[in-house]
Parts: structure tokens; sequence; C-alpha cells
């Protein structure tokens, strides 16, 4: 059973502001679905190399910096709720 | 008959034939959905003045010549995609106001091939769900009884295509996305292996699982779309060569083997539906086929898993969502980290914070193992058992969902049980399958489902399954909508 602290805990991690009633509500929610998905535990998985991805395959490519399209850009930027010289403003960090 | 009503190969034909226009068909579409989309709620943006100018330009490109099977054939596609110009909203308030910078691969791909883009269509927020009821912006109706679900989370794209409000649309399958609506609405959905269409542009949910496709009137259809979408992008690296395809065509059924996995056909399957696949096998075996029992014993753990793997990559994707570069911002948050909270806390919805939190635990430490790395073993075993059983039978048949529409609010407060309607989705979605749900009969009016299911990369036969199904068939199902 989820107590509200581990609610609160798990809503801190993922910076997600939640209400009094919110908290009560996801707290019953996620202990009934994650009793359903317990049974998960069942499975003999010994041995077994966890799948990565559908296709298992890693990719590769160079990391490098390629021309896009300008207006592309400014209108990706336009996108902040604020920008200052064409960069995205935001709050003091420390 | 109405223009809108037509296929996308029938109106091929008209248009390269100038038996009709761009512009006629394409103001046939618009007309439908003025005169029904108020019942239906399937768009959450129409693009009228875009729409025309595209239908023009495909006209005077038919008019020099030119040809092609999407030329002036318009389509409307799900607000998960990336539209240049067009709003994208994911149907959350977080994304209410966002226009995307660029088109995603598919747009681009259709754009290129002179596909008219009417709007964008509804769905669950972030593509959570299997009903279309998460949406920010309200649910939509079920064409064939407006007091039920198209289901989801495509529920928009798939309404707008049985209602004949486009030729086809686009939607995108996480675990089920395409096909539980389509089914639910009685047209074709098709998620193509993961990997054979680009996920560039598409809102991201669950990137190791999620692949844009077609909902269409016919199999046939679904394949044309495909073909124009498929194929490998630089900007998707997990997208294949199209070489991987096998390229060989079914003509006829006689002889191919078609797996039933006993694990499908279960008690929570509804009485009607099991009566209707009863008939579809039937009639799958007068014509040619040999239908055989095969057993994947893993089934009834594919939505536990689906539902670790799932939250998990949404919980990472949607951290990008912060109020600080686009979308919703809560500009009276006085530091960087209530930005963050309030602005996540205010724009998104009851399901992708369910979902945020469920992934967020499951990857949090300490529980890392006993959930997140479990739920990737069993996958495996999954995605193993699959292929060894298709590497026995051409595809498999299954029924595509336990029952037909259901109500409006009959389960929006169980989130479980929703989850629980992507049972027999789940698992080719977590192996990275192709896919195709077709209409094989209704039960009192509401369509009814079936899914084939075909080894990876190998759409081709499952389509033309499909399609030799349909055309015995004729076309499946009757449709009489009271709208």
């Amino acid at each position: 059973m989820l107590t509200k602290k581990d609610i609160q805990h798990i809503a801190d991690l993922a910076r997600l502001d939640l209400t009094e009633e919110e908290l009560d509500k996801y707290g019953e929610q996620l202990t009934r679905i994650l009793g359903y998905i317990d049974q998960l535990q069942e499975v003999n998985t010994d041995g077994v190399e966890p799948a990565a991805a559908a296709t298992g395959e890693n990719v590769w490519r160079e990391d490098e910096v390629s021309e896009w399209d300008e207006g592309e850009v400014k209108e990706a930027v336009g996108e902040a709720p604020e920008t200052e010289e064409g960069q995205v403003k935001v709050k003091r960090v420390l | 008959m109405k223009l809108n009503e037509l296929t996308i190969k029938e109106a091929g034909e008209k248009l390269q034939s100038k038996e009709i226009t761009s512009v006629e068909l394409t103001r046939d579409c618009l007309a439908r959905i003025k005169a029904v989309d108020d019942k239906i709620r399937a768009c959450l943006t129409v693009c009228e003045e875009e729409a025309i100018a595209a239908a023009e330009e495909a006209d005077r490109r038919i008019a020099r010549g030119e040809s092609g099977a999407f030329l002036g054939i318009p389509y409307l596609a799900k607000d998960n995609i990336m539209t240049r110009g067009v709003k994208t909203t994911a149907a959350s308030k977080i994304l209410a106001d966002y226009t995307a910078p660029f088109d995603a691969t598919v747009i681009e791909k259709l754009k290129k091939a002179g596909a008219v883009l009417l709007g964008k269509t509804n769905l669950d927020e972030f593509a959570h769900g299997a009903s279309t009821e998460n949406s920010a912006f309200g649910p939509t109706h079920n064409p064939w009884d407006l007091d039920r679900v198209p289901g989801g989370s495509s529920g928009g794209s798939a309404a707008a295509v049985a209602a004949d409000m486009c030729l086809f649309a686009l939607g995108t399958d996480t675990g089920g996305s395409i096909r539980h609506p389509a089914a639910f609405c009685g047209v074709a959905g098709l998620k193509p292996s993961y990997g054979r269409v680009s996920r560039f542009g598409l809102i991201a949910m669950t990137s190791s699982t999620d692949v844009p496709g077609p909902l269409a009137k016919t199999a046939e259809d679904a394949e044309l779309v495909l073909k124009v979408i498929a194929g490998r992008d630089k900007k998707d690296p997990t997208t294949v060569d199209p070489k991987k395809a096998p390229a060989r065509s079914v003509l006829s059924l006689s002889g191919l083997k078609i797996g039933l996995p006993k694990e499908y056909f279960i008690d929570g399957l509804e009485k009607d539906v099991k009566d209707i696949i009863e008939g579809a096998k039937k009639r799958f075996a007068e014509l040619g086929a040999r239908l055989v029992e095969v057993e994947l014993p893993h089934t009834k753990y594919a939505v536990p898993v689906y539902y670790i793997i799932t939250p998990s990559e949404i919980s990472s994707n949607l951290a990008r969502f912060d109020g600080i570069r686009y979308g919703l911002s809560v500009s009276e948050a006085t530091g960087l980290r209530e930005i963050y909270a309030q602005s996540r806390g205010r724009g998104f919805g009851p399901e992708a914070k369910r979902r945020i939190m469920l992934g967020t635990y499951a990857l949090s430490a300490g529980y890392f193992d006993a959930y997140y790395l479990k739920a990737q073993k069993v996958r495996a075993k999954i995605r193993e058992e699959l292929d060894r059983v298709l590497d026995t039978v051409d595809c498999l048949l299954t029924p595509a969902t336990p029952h037909a529409a259901f109500k409006i609010g009959a389960q929006s407060d169980d989130p479980l049980k929703m989850y629980l309607e992507d049972i027999f989705m789940a698992g080719p979605s977590l192996a990275g399958l192709p896919a195709l749900v077709i209409p094989a009969g209704l039960a009192d009016n509401l369509p009814v489902g079936l899914q084939l299911v075909g080894r990876r990369f190998d759409e081709k036969t499952i389509l033309d399954i499909g399609r030799i199904y349909e055309e015995a068939e004729g076309r499946t199902i009757k449709k009489e909508l009271d709208l």
C-alpha cells in the first residue's frame, strides 16, 4: 500500500504539483494497478536478457551540428514564454 | 454517391482520369465534416483554407500530367503528429496553443505525394487511453452510436474515417491505439512493424513501441498509405531499410497456415464477439486457409508488462513539458522548480499524471529491478514466444477486442479496466510486430473487428490476407449511420 507520503515523494521526483484530492486518489489507484502488475513476479526469468527495444539493435551516428531551416528555428524559439535576443530565458537556478 | 465516401483507390482513378477534381473531393469532405462533426467531434482543427489551396495545387499537378496514388487525396491526421503551421495539441491543455515549427516525416511524405491535409483529429491526451474520453477537449462520439466511445486513442481518426469525413486518416499505435478504435468504428487499421515508419515528429509516448499508421476504409487502402509513409529516415535511427520487407504477394488463401492462439479465445470474450470471430474463422477456412491452434502462454503478462514499460517511458518523455520552452507556463511561479511543478500540475490531465506517477515510481531507486527490469525480461519472453510461433504459421488470427464499443462514461472511473482494453493488442506491440484490424461483422449494429498479426516487417502478408477476406465478404459490414 502506497502511503500519502510515498505519493508525495513520487510527485516531487516527477516535478508534479498535486492537490490533496489527487494525492489520495493516486495512492489508491496506483496501489491497485501495482497489485495487478505484481503477477509478473511469478514468471521465471532466470538467465533472460532484458529486451531493450522492439528491434533490439543499436544504431550509431556522429554527434554533429547540422544546418536547420532558419524560419523553423525562429518559430521553435518563439514558442517559449520568455525569450531574449533569440534565446530562451529562465528564472535563476541558484 | 458523395465523393467523400470513395476509397483512396476509387478516388485516385477518378482524379487521374479527370472525372473529378481534388477541389470537388476536398469540398465534399469539408461539407461532411461541417454536417456531422458537431455530433461526432472527431476533429480538433479543420484547416479549410490550407486544404483548398493544397487541393488546387494537386489539380494543377494533375493537369500538368503528374500521376500518383495520393495526388489530391484528402486526409486527417491525429493531433499528436506535428504539422507545420497547423496547431498540434496532443489533446492536452499543456499544448492547447502549440504550433509545430516543422512537419513530421509522415506528413512531409504525404505532402510530397500531393495528399491534402483537412485537419487534425481528437485523441486521448498524449494518446493515453482506449476511449478518447481522456481528451482535454471532450470525448469523440462513435458514429455507429453517438452514446458510445469510438475506442482509442486514435478515436477521432477512426470515427472520421467511419463517417466518411476523409478518405483516410493517420493514427499512432503504441499498444493498440490504431487497432482498438478501428475495431470499435468498423474500419481498417494497420499498426506497422516497429521501425517500418518514421516516428520523427510524433509527440513521443513510448519510444520503444510507438509507430504511426493508417486508418482506412479497406485493407487495400491501408496498404497504399503504408507504401507512401514507410521507409528509412535518418531522423529516426530505429527505422529499417525497406529491403527487410519480404516482397512476395499472397494471391489466394489456399495453402496458408493461420495460427489461432488459444489464450486469445478466453472466457472474458463476449458471446456476440466470439460468434462473429467463429464465423470469420469458418470463412477463412472456406477460402482455403488451414487454421491451426497455437499456444502463447505468456499472453496474460502482456498488459502488466505494458503498464510498466509504457508509464516508465512516458515519465521520461513527458519530462520535456516543463513550462520553459513551449506549452503552458505558469507565469506567477516564483522559482524554476515551481514553474516546472505548477505548469505540469495544471497542464496535464488525470491519466497523463497517473502514468507519469506510475513510471516515476517504477524507475525510482530501489524499485527499478523489481518492476522495469523484470518487465523488460518478461517482454523478451513474449517476443521470443511470438517469433517462435510465427515461424510455424503465416500469421495469427485473433479477436481485436473482447467486446464492441462501450457507453461513454461506463468505465472512465476504473483505470485498470481501461488498461485491459488492450489485452489482445499489447503483445504484438511489445514484440514490434505488424498487426491489422478489419471489420468482421456487426453485433447489435456495432462493429466487431478481427486482428491479423504478422511476422516482423511482413505487413504484406496480413494486408493481402485482409484484402482477400474483404473482397470475398464484400466490404464485410454494411454501414447505415444515423447522423
